[in-house]
């Protein structure tokens, strides 16, 4: 045995290194969309927060008319999407990563990618009922 | 945590397809390692904030849906955003929000491969935590200022 700590680690297989999709059978699909959403939420971020800190107080028109305006709307959707997205796949790798048995990781997965499209498609038609 | 079953799983003793053994890496040991040391303690709370405001969202969801089902439900909203609970809760979702921001820059950097030398690591880490503390007060100077 004392030979095997200086072995280089190469765990892949020949088959598994030509396919490129390593354990998850996915490759670094999952992990690219989950930096990808996150720079797309960076200026998103930016303005939701100091639009909605600079709403604070403001009267039910005001905030309606806010919400509707095409660019508000837009931009808000957007943050919905992407914003649901990121924390789904982010969620996923949480749970991947603690919960040990296949089949509760499994429902776990599911039920959190169903909140998030369920509170993300809520959230959107709100947005478009008060902006179309 | 799952049982192992198996001595050579117990010992992190893999075998490649040839047959030949190696040693699996190991992780840092929860009992051993000092897990507050800025490294690790931020990683940990990037994991933390970002579950945090996941279920922080459910109150963007309610205020949109109470925006779009007219004045009686978004007052009851806004009574609640209003009160010192919500404000609380508020506040510290902004928090939350801007560490997990903050720090998910610091993790865009590491990703395109800068950065990785400790005293970096250490920099950019305290750098974070006063970004956090400076955007969060920023906020909520902007969200008083509209208030008044």
């Amino acid at each position: 045995m004392s030979d095997v700590s200086k072995v280089t680690v190469r765990q892949r297989s020949a088959l598994g290194r030509v396919r490129g999709m390593g354990s998850a059978k996915q490759g670094s699909h999952h992990w690219w969309v989950q930096r990808i959403s996150s720079m797309a939420l960076l200026p998103l971020m930016l303005w939701f927060v100091i639009s909605v800190a600079s709403l604070a107080g403001h009267s039910y028109a005001d905030t309606i008319l806010w919400i509707g305006h095409p660019f508000n709307a837009t931009l808000l959707l957007l943050t919905i999407a992407i914003g649901f997205q990121h924390t789904a796949s982010g969620l996923q790798v949480v749970i991947e990563d603690y919960v040990a048995d296949e089949m509760s990781r499994m429902a776990a997965v599911l039920a959190v990618k169903a909140a998030c499209t369920l509170f993300g498609v809520l959230a959107a038609l709100a947005v478009l009922k008060i902006a179309v | 945590m799952s049982i192992e079953n198996n001595a050579r799983d117990a010992t992190m003793v893999g075998r490649r397809t040839d047959g030949t053994a190696f040693r699996r890496p190991l992780s840092p040991h929860l009992q051993v390692y000092d897990m507050f040391q800025i490294t690790s303690g931020m990683s940990i709370a990037h994991r933390i904030t970002g579950t945090i405001w996941a279920v922080g969202l459910l109150f963007l969801v309610w205020w949109l849906v109470a925006a779009a089902s007219g004045p009686d439900a978004f007052a009851t909203a806004q009574w609640f955003f209003s009160s010192f609970i919500g404000i609380l809760v508020l506040f510290g979702l902004s928090a939350v929000a801007w560490y997990h921001t903050l720090a998910g820059v610091r993790h865009l950097m590491w990703d395109s491969g800068y950065g990785y030398d400790i005293p970096t690591v250490q920099k950019t880490g305290r750098i974070v935590l006063i970004a956090t503390g400076v955007m969060t007060v920023l906020t909520w100077f902007i969200a008083i200022i509209a208030w008044a």
